[in-house]
């Protein structure tokens, strides 16, 4: 069993054309993905390297293909529609890539998700990439990942690649590795994804790679104490980030005293989850609770 | 991105919120007409002359005098600009004032709070306020949490009337109060919303002597990321307000924040960036720099990138920490390398890479016949790093 997508999972871009989203669905399709169909409004009938299908609208490509998974490289004023198309057309699984959203377009996406069937992954993210099923829905560094029983999630892009390699080197494979992206208002959360991973049989334990900013991690903790029976190893970025900056990411701020890695730090290890003292022993400090 | 109170309060007059009279002045001279303006205008003589930068608790530092008659006001304004303000929040260096607000004297009964943030948890904007005005809602939340009141709504939907009137009843509003107070705070939630902020507080929100609901300072800062859909926000930007290097870097494409240490950071990616400056003070160092080059960075990006760090002459080793994805090592190494035999770096500079092409990256760097050392990973090259910067090459 995997999460989220498996290796019948069949993805269509969105944003085909432009130079990320065509540059990046050659690399998925290196990876293995199971890419039948991109998305550019007044594109329909071009393909992709006279391969993938382009359509005009979600609804049409899922109709046609089956798709049931998107990928997002929309530029940003108009990413949130993206997200909203891929919903409106009822796919399982909308993984946005874009930097830059409007929170505000944000609030209205998680407004328009609440209860209905497309989970969100990102904005702001590397995305979603299954070494186990060599499914990519997104633009981690393949190469870096090999099929295994860890579960990732993180809320960075390079320093989840290094997490990743750091497994990789101990020669500990990976079932699924998510970034859940570095913005304030995103799709699915560490708690989310954590229940997710439990239920997973084929995922043994969980590594989570937090940063200043929110109360995510400080939920996770929570949630993990309640909840999670799996080892969970964590790093915490940001430990000498000065209050009041935004570090690069949106979301990577320390606001009024809140959202600070030593809060975070201490809540995840009040809930039992083991924290890498360094970036550099992400994949050593996982190691010790198997 | 943060604004001024004056052009704050200009912004909420917009939405139809009530605000004092007042303008901005940059000199005596102006700050005595526009008093004149106002005494003339309210019959009232007392005023409020405000020194206008981006940082709170401006009355605790002398940045704020309130004064009988225009001559007086004009005295305090002469007195407050050009003046090194230091708050609590501009750090010891304080900041210079360039510009203060001329407003009319309030006659204050009651000081509330009203602000409106982002609920990153719940996923909404949250309307918040409580009865203990004047002092920072920080403050209020960890001494008296149940003193906040709380409302929360999606951008689309807006603050309903019946929410305003929970806030208002809550607060103790009374009689006509309670209708201007809905009507304030729904026009607040439209302006939040319409401008794309990210925070706005009304801190004190007051009720007169004679009853009346009024703002007497005002915050707001708007989210980056909307830049683009909000042109008129740009003419709001005071640059004096801003770091030189952090805009220059901005400018870019870059993400830079200016620390105090002596080891400057070349990073791709903004949780990686964050770690390394993690690392090397785990190592016993202190960074001096947080620079994020984005995750797609190449041989140019290099070059831009160590200009902006040297332009800090605290820095006395560079660590450049590249997980290269996307972007091949063997590209970046070229990069480096290109850099440092074109700019001449006089300092030490410890690189690490891993991902493509690594061997072949380690490989250009080695054979360069530059003073770049390579680490293999993360610890070691901040342990080289903060050795190198103490001098012990």
């Amino acid at each position: 069993m995997t999460i989220l997508v498996d290796k019948g999972t069949r993805v269509l871009i969105q944003g085909i054309t432009g130079g990320a989203g065509a540059f990046h669905t050659r690399q998925m399709m290196e990876a293995g993905t199971n890419v039948v169909a991109g998305v550019t409004p007044g594109k329909s009938g071009q393909k992709l390297d006279d391969e993938i299908p382009i359509f005009d609208t979600v609804a049409q490509a899922k109709e046609q293909t089956g798709a049931d998974a998107a990928v997002i490289f929309v530029p940003a004023p108009f990413a949130a529609d993206a997200i909203l198309e891929a919903a409106g057309a009822k796919l399982a699984l909308a993984v946005c890539i874009t930097e830059g959203i409007p929170t505000m377009d944000m609030l209205e996406v998680r407004a328009a998700l609440r209860g209905g069937r497309t989970k969100l992954i990102g904005p702001n993210c590397p995305g979603l990439i299954q070494p186990t099923t060599s499914q990519k829905l997104g633009i981690t560094p393949h190469r870096v990942t090999r099929p295994g029983r860890i579960g990732v999630i993180s809320r960075s892009g390079t320093l989840t690649y290094e997490a990743i390699a750091q497994l990789t080197d101990l020669g500990l494979g990976q079932s699924t590795c998510i970034g859940i992206g570095g913005d304030p208002v995103g799709g699915l959360d560490f708690a989310d994804l954590l229940a997710l991973f439990e239920e997973d049989p084929d995922t043994d334990a969980v590594v989570m790679i937090g940063e200043i900013g929110g109360t995510a991690e400080e939920k996770a903790a929570a949630f993990i104490a309640q909840n999670i029976k799996k080892p969970v190893a964590a790093f915490i970025a940001g430990r000498t980030a000065p209050p009041g900056k935004r570090m690069g990411h949106a979301g990577a701020i320390i606001s009024g005293g809140k959202g600070t890695a030593a809060d975070k730090v201490a809540a995840l290890e009040a809930a039992g989850v083991k924290v890498s003292p360094t970036p550099a022993d992400i994949g050593r400090t996982l190691a010790s609770l198997l | 991105m943060k604004i001024h109170e004056y052009q704050a309060k200009d912004i909420m007059k917009a939405y139809g919120i009530a605000v004092p009279p007042g303008e901005v002045a940059f000199d005596a001279e102006g700050a005595e007409q526009i008093a004149r303006r106002i005494v003339a205008g309210s019959g009232n003589t007392t005023l409020a002359v405000k020194a206008q930068i981006h940082a709170g608790g401006r009355g605790k530092g002398g940045g704020v005098k309130i004064v009988d008659g225009v001559e007086a006001a004009k005295a305090a304004a002469e007195s407050i600009l050009g003046m090194t303000l230091v708050t609590p929040q501009t750090g010891p260096e304080g900041k210079r004032v360039e510009r203060v607000l001329l407003a009319g004297g309030v006659d204050i009964a009651r000081e509330l709070y009203v602000g409106l943030v982002i609920d990153r948890d719940a996923r909404k904007i949250c309307l918040m306020a409580s009865t203990e005005g004047g002092v920072e809602i920080e403050q209020v939340a960890a001494r008296t949490p149940e003193k906040i009141l709380k409302q929360w709504f999606d951008p689309k939907a807006g603050l309903r009337a019946h929410q305003a009137r929970e806030i208002a009843f809550g607060l103790g509003l009374e009689g006509k109060q309670v209708g201007a107070a809905v009507a304030l705070l729904q026009n607040l939630a439209e302006m939040f919303v319409k401008e794309d902020a990210s925070l706005v507080e009304i801190n004190p929100f007051v009720v007169t002597g004679d009853g009346l609901l009024t703002v007497l300072d005002a915050k707001v800062n708007f989210d980056d990321n909307a830049g683009y859909r909000q042109p008129g926000h740009e003419e709001l930007r005071d640059k004096t307000e801003e770091d030189p290097v952090e805009a220059e870097a901005a400018a870019l494409g870059f993400s830079y924040v200016g620390m105090d240490g002596d080891i400057g950071c070349c990073v791709n990616g903004a949780g990686l960036a964050m770690a390394t400056m993690d690392i090397i003070k785990h190592a016993g160092g202190e960074p001096a720099n947080f620079l994020d080059v984005g995750g797609g960075a190449d041989a140019e990006t290099v070059k831009r990138a160590f200009k902006i760090i040297l332009s800090d002459s605290r820095v006395k080793a560079i660590f450049v920490n590249i997980f290269g994805g996307i972007l091949r090592c063997d590209v970046l190494a070229t990069g480096v390398v290109g850099a440092v035999d074109e700019m001449g770096i006089d300092v030490p500079l410890v690189v690490r890479l891993e991902g493509t092409n690594v061997e072949k990256g380690r490989e250009i760097l080695a054979g360069s016949g530059l003073e770049i050392r390579s680490a293999r990973d993360m610890g070691e090259g901040a342990r080289l790093a903060v050795e190198l910067a103490r001098g012990g090459r």
